[in-house]
């Protein structure tokens, strides 16, 4: 199980990325964190002529604050991602620690997590989740990918061949706001049979902006926007929640594949994102940590 | 000689070297020209296939050489194959066998998906990989046969168009009087199991370097194999060579668990290619091609039917099985019979009817694999036990003290043969003490107190038996060779090849208390066909009896050497000589010791005398044991099931087991943790899936789920010691054990746990998604 | 294509050609004969291969050699300094925590970094850090027994 042979790039500028982004097009794969795209080469179910390795770039290996958003450099490892958030974003710290095992999470990259946009994979779902985007960078400029635009299908982002995401902006909760991860896998660290993310603050004690996305059970993470409306100024009680999940439910397909039927993930994918917004809502008022 | 190391929890003599990275597997031998390998195996699970086109691949760079069936002819003998019925066997039972003809590299046809069709030698791994890829086939697909009842049908497409249906083993066999005990019973239960494929998965795959010196006409080959010497006898026949010029080295091997107790093409393929070529070959096996190409196991399905009375006294047991061989029949009776030996297990039952196929299928060939068709049978019968017990309201312990056998009626005789053709005598144990001794260790009495009060919370936790009976140590023997150097340290050989069981620290410690000698003036060398002449390997839990006791026979051997030198050198009588701490004196004058290497030396001529004694501190022996041991063991599980997600948590897990007597109790331990993990593997994540065209889904271990340590629970183990007449250390074999109960006492822990709605659990793995449709067509209904 | 890459491997510099497509692991197998890495799958899943790149544990079969151009690599050779066995490995002897020993390097690798991190771990976060590591002998309760009594012989 060797790599099939390949040319190498390592470039350190920008510019000289997108160049070979732009010459190689489909021909070409970035090489960033390497957990998904390595065992691809390995197997020979991937066969770039031309593999790019972003590594030696400069200045992609920040996490910069801002007032509403954190800016995610491409070059930044989940695991330091995931140290990062302990402090101060323990929803994200919540999603890492699912990923994969620590040795995994030491090289994968936040960004090439997203660009590599496995349905079953937690970080395009929180990206859902919290609204983020991705700053793509190309010859022709630059532009902001919301979350929503992103995600195609199955392993397939709307980026085009020669775009690099540079950085990944997570919007941060509002203060007060409350939040539930949950995800069933096979085993520990396996990606998520099915999996839920939920975000909502309480206003007058009515639920206000609740966002929830479901993982595992689409070609792409689902957004449950048609479940939120239906949350949205709803005392936050046990019935209001499994309206919305049950809603969310029906209106997934998910797919059947060696580990789970679509009625599992279907029915399952309601009972993460009842117990997600459980917690969610527990948070926001004050019960949890 | 006291028992001064065996039954001592002495750490292990090897761990050093692997701890340091030192130690050697066989993809870390290098030699000079090393050449490597990579296989062309077939996409397709049935297909015929005309000519490879090698032009491509051989004009590629690095390649040294394709070589294809045409090729390689004069070398390709059937692969060996085992497992015809002994003689006492053969006579009570009628068996249909038909053979089936494997060769190294297919002659034109391809039954299973990862057969080998070409195989390419390159200059590195890599580039022999790309010329692989390079080659070109014209292939004629077939239908492909994959799911084993249909395919066992009369109508079904055959893998052998000269056979009537596709069974390769089959066989009726029956004890006492079913039918009579089936007409007379208050209660019969009928009930339908079906255990998955799935397999040991060694970490370190399989590998083979092979060099031949034309100096001395000599083939060494290094194989990760558990079977040193019947990869020898099968070289012997595929080359034409005397065993003696054929030298296999089983160096450090990643595990085995039966894996690579199987004889496989590239054992032949390699040291071909390396006598084709001059030079030395190597061929490391990656984990794609293992997932195909190794041997897989498991797969039975068993339609079974009890009959009992009203107070749960099982009167009989029914039962039609049906095995999963894959593409070739390479081991006979073995898997078929094993499963029947063990299906009546601790149960006190007189009267028994099966009928047995064993099945090909397009599918990777399976053998035996920690249990050979134990799990499989013990999941079928104690699934069945606990239906039964449900059906007529008695609590999963109580039916099996009604019925388990205790150590007033041991030895007792299932009046049928065994595998060896000998008769099925239990020899030694006590199963219900076994069976109270977990019990408690579970508090499986207290926790049905709790278990109420949980469900009242909505929490659903089971608890979960099940109980074997395993014949352990089966012959015909295991060679050992014990000899002493000029320091009076000890070398011990065996062709009992360790793949991770300890036997350099087991096998010290039975010699050095048959020498008198310290544990550290002890080396065992296993796996060395060079070492010890005549061997047969580690496979079916039996270093321990059949190695274990040829080593004690052959030191007590040399001991009685160096007894009778010491005699003449201290003048004394040999029966008032005593060895201890590796000296040797007259009983109770300490002062007359004198170390083992005075004796020895003096057992050699000097200018001025003769030795002593005949220098000869050697001996060799092959320890013949009448029949198998028979170890036991109950398990209890404790879990918890989340109803909302199908999720099963294990709590805990208790293992009451009897390997007669103990020669390291850290060693066992950890054997019984090893089995235990693999179990769980079995009943909640493991398993070989294929699609209808018989081509693996489960081909990576991204798909295939071995247990992490997040997934397996503390395991507690209670050691009861009853010891074995049948070999002079009075041990029982222990390695495949541990592997045997989980799936069925796991899987009655979670009907257990959901005995409110009545769930029946009748297949592995019990994966979430399964769990969720069992509770849910039983919750809404 | 091949480069020439420099690495420092348990603390020794090394400078190599290497085919770009070859992986850590097969550099340091192959190119500088520290064997102790293993092999066990080549997808990243079985843990083998682990070794510590810049101190933190990475999957030797998922980085190309040339990316570990410059950086400094721990392997299990390196793990005994001066002869003297590492904590972690005594407590492996000393609690059964290896059988067949394949996993073992990978392991011992990922536990020394997790210690370095965590000196008072619970038995739940050893097991969670076990589980980036496959071992198919031990059923893992010795190891878990050993990593918990090595951060006890090595907590100040």
């Amino acid at each position: 199980m060797k790599p099939a042979p390949f040319a190498y790039h390592a470039p350190r500028a920008l510019d000289e990325t997108l160049g070979l982004l732009a010459r190689h097009g489909d021909e070409a794969k970035i090489l960033a964190g390497g957990q998904s795209l390595v065992p691809l080469l390995n197997f020979r179910l991937a066969r770039p002529a031309v593999v790019v390795d972003i590594n030696r770039m400069s200045g992609l290996g920040e996490i910069r604050e801002e007032d509403r958003q954190i800016a995610v450099g491409a070059l930044v490892r989940q695991r330091r991602l995931e140290v990062w958030a302990q402090q101060g974003f323990p929803l994200l710290a919540d999603a890492l620690r699912y990923v994969g095992h620590h040795a995994i999470r030491t090289r994968g990259t936040v960004a090439g997590s997203l660009a590599h946009a496995d349905p079953a994979a937690e970080l395009p779902a929180l990206l859902v989740c919290l609204e983020g985007s991705v700053v793509a960078r190309s010859p022709a400029g630059h532009r902001e990918v919301r979350a929503r635009e992103l995600f195609v299908s199955h392993l397939t982002t709307s980026l085009r061949p020669d775009e690099l995401i540079t950085e990944v902006r997570l919007p941060r909760l509002h203060t007060g706001a409350g939040w539930g991860f949950l995800e069933v896998a096979r085993r520990h660290g396996d990606f998520a049979l099915v999996g839920a993310a939920a975000v909502v603050s309480l206003a007058d004690g009515r639920i206000a902006e609740p966002r929830v996305a479901l993982f595992g059970c689409g070609a792409t993470p689902v957004r449950a926007s048609r479940a939120e409306a239906i949350l949205a100024g709803q005392p936050p009680t046990p019935e209001a929640v499994v309206a919305a999940a049950r809603d969310a439910a029906g209106a997934l397909a998910p797919e059947s594949d060696l580990h789970a039927t679509a009625e599992y993930r279907r029915r399952v994918a309601q009972t993460l994102m009842v117990r997600a917004l459980g917690l969610a809502i527990g948070r926001a008022r004050g019960n949890g940590p | 000689m006291g028992a001064r190391y065996v039954g001592a929890a002495v750490a292990r003599v090897e761990d050093p070297r692997y701890l340091r990275g030192e130690a050697r597997y066989v993809d870390d031998i290098k030699l000079p020209g090393l050449l490597h390998a990579a296989f062309l195996r077939s996409p397709h699970a049935h297909a015929r296939f005309r000519g490879v086109d090698t032009a491509r691949a051989a004009a590629m760079p690095g390649v040294v050489r394709v070589f294809t069936f045409a090729d390689l002819e004069p070398f390709l003998k059937p692969l060996p194959v085992f497992g015809a019925p002994p003689p006492g066997l053969a006579e009570r039972i009628r068996f249909t066998i038909r053979p089936t003809v494997q060769y190294a590299l297919g002659p034109g046809i391809a039954r299973y998906a990862g057969e080998i069709v070409a195989m390419v030698v390159a200059d590195s791994r890599a580039r022999a990989e790309d010329a692989a890829e390079a080659l070109e086939v014209e292939w004629e697909p077939l239908p492909a046969v994959v799911e084993m009842v249909a395919a066992a049908r009369p109508e079904s497409p055959r893998l052998y168009p000269d056979w009537p249906d596709n069974v390769a083993v089959g066989f009726t066999h029956a004890i006492g009087d079913a039918d009579a005990a089936f007409g007379a019973a208050d209660v019969v239960l009928e009930e339908r199991f079906r255990i998955q494929r799935y397999v040991g998965m060694p970490i370190e795959p399989r590998g083979v370097v092979a060099a031949f010196d034309r100096r001395d006409g000599t083939l060494t080959t290094w194989n990760s194999t558990q079977v040193p010497h019947f990869v020898q006898q099968g070289l012997a026949t595929a080359l034409g060579l005397p065993p003696g010029r054929i030298r296999v080295v089983a160096p450090d091997v990643g595990g085995g668990f039966g894996t690579k107790a199987a004889g496989y093409p590239e054992d032949a393929l390699i040291p071909i290619a390396a006598l084709a070529l001059g030079r030395p070959v190597k061929w490391s096996e990656d984990r794609r091609e293992h997932m195909m190409a190794a041997a897989h196991a498991r797969h039975q399905v068993h339609e079974i039917a009890l009959a009992a009375r009203r107070d749960g006294v099982i009167l009989a047991v029914r039962d039609h099985i049906w095995l999963d061989l894959g593409a070739y029949s390479g081991w006979g009776i073995v898997l078929p019979y094993n499963t029947v030996a063990h299906l009546l297990g601790p149960y006190r039952i007189r009267n028994l009817q099966v009928e047995v196929a064993a099945v090909v299928t397009n599918k990777t060939p399976s053998a035996p694999y920690r249990g050979a068709g134990r799990p499989e049978t013990v999941f079928a019968m104690d699934r069945a036990v606990d239906c039964l017990a449900r059906r007529i309201g008695l609590d999963p312990a109580e039916i099996r003290r009604r019925n388990y056998l205790g150590a007033d009626e041991l030895p007792w005789d299932l009046g049928m043969p065994y595998r060896d053709g000998n008769p099925l005598v239990y020899d030694s144990g006590d199963f219900r003490s076994a069976l109270e001794a977990a019990l408690a260790a579970a508090g499986y009495a207290e926790f049905r107190g709790a278990q109420k009060r949980l469900r009242e919370r909505g929490i659903y936790q089971g608890i979960g038996i099940s109980g074997y009976v395993e014949g352990t140590g089966i012959g015909p023997f295991e060679g050992a060779t014990v000899r002493l150097d000029l320091a009076g340290r000890v070398s011990v050989a065996t062709g009992a090849a360790s793949a991770g069981q300890g036997h350099e620290t087991t096998f010290a410690q039975v010699a050095a208390d048959a020498l008198g000698v310290p544990l550290d003036w002890v080396t065992v060398v296993g796996g060395d066909t060079a070492a010890v002449a005549f061997g047969v390997g580690t496979f079916a839990s039996r270093s321990a009896v059949n190695a274990g006791s040829s080593v004690h026979e052959a030191a007590t051997a040399v001991r009685a050497k160096l007894v009778r030198a010491a005699a003449r050198l201290l003048e004394a009588a040999p029966e008032d000589l005593t060895i201890e701490d590796g000296r040797v004196s007259v009983r109770g004058a300490p002062g007359s010791a004198v170390a083992l290497a005075q004796v020895i030396q003096a057992s050699l001529p000097t200018f001025a005398r003769a030795g002593v004694a005949a220098p000869d501190f050697e001996a060799t022996a092959c320890h013949h044991v009448p029949t198998v041991t028979w170890a036991s063991a109950v398990h209890v599980v404790r879990l918890q099931v989340d109803p909302e997600t199908g999720v099963v948590t294990l709590l805990r897990y208790v293992v009451a087991h009897d390997c007669g007597k103990v020669i390291n109790p850290r060693i066992v331990d950890g054997q019984v943790h090893g089995g235990v993990a693999q179990g769980i593997g079995g009943a909640l994540y493991e398993e070989l899936v294929y699609d209808e065209h018989g081509q693996l889904l489960t081909g990576s271990l991204m798909d295939y789920l071995v247990p992490t340590a997040m997934e397996v629970p503390p395991i507690e183990t209670v050691h009861l010691e009853y010891p074995s007449p049948r070999n002079p250390l009075g041990v029982k074999g222990l390695g495949e054990g541990g592997a045997i109960s989980p799936p069925a006492a796991i899987a009655n822990a979670i009907e257990d746990a959901l005995e409110p709605w009545g769930v029946r659990v009748t297949e592995t793995p019990v994966s979430p998604a399964r769990l969720l449709a069992l509770i849910g067509s039983r919750r809404t209904a | 294509m091949t480069r020439v890459i420099r690495v420092r491997v348990n603390d020794q510099a090394h400078e190599r050609q290497v085919e770009v497509r070859r992986t850590l692991a097969d550099f340091l197998r192959e190119d500088l004969d520290l064997t102790g890495t293993h092999l066990g799958c080549e997808h990243g899943v079985c843990g083998a291969c682990t070794v510590l790149l810049e101190g933190e544990p990475v999957r030797a079969c998922l980085l190309l050699a040339v990316q570990a151009d410059g950086a400094r690599v721990t392997t299990v050779e390196g793990l005994a300094a001066g002869g003297r066995l590492h904590p972690l490995q005594e407590a492996f002897r000393a609690h059964h925590a290896l059988q067949c020993g394949y996993c073992t390097p990978g392991i011992l690798l990922t536990a020394a970094a997790f210690l370095a991190e965590h000196p008072r771990p619970a038995r739940e976060q050893i097991r969670e850090m076990l589980a980036g590591t496959l071992c198919r002998c031990t059923g893992y309760q010795f190891i878990v027994d050993a990593v918990a009594a090595a951060a006890q012989a090595m907590s100040p």
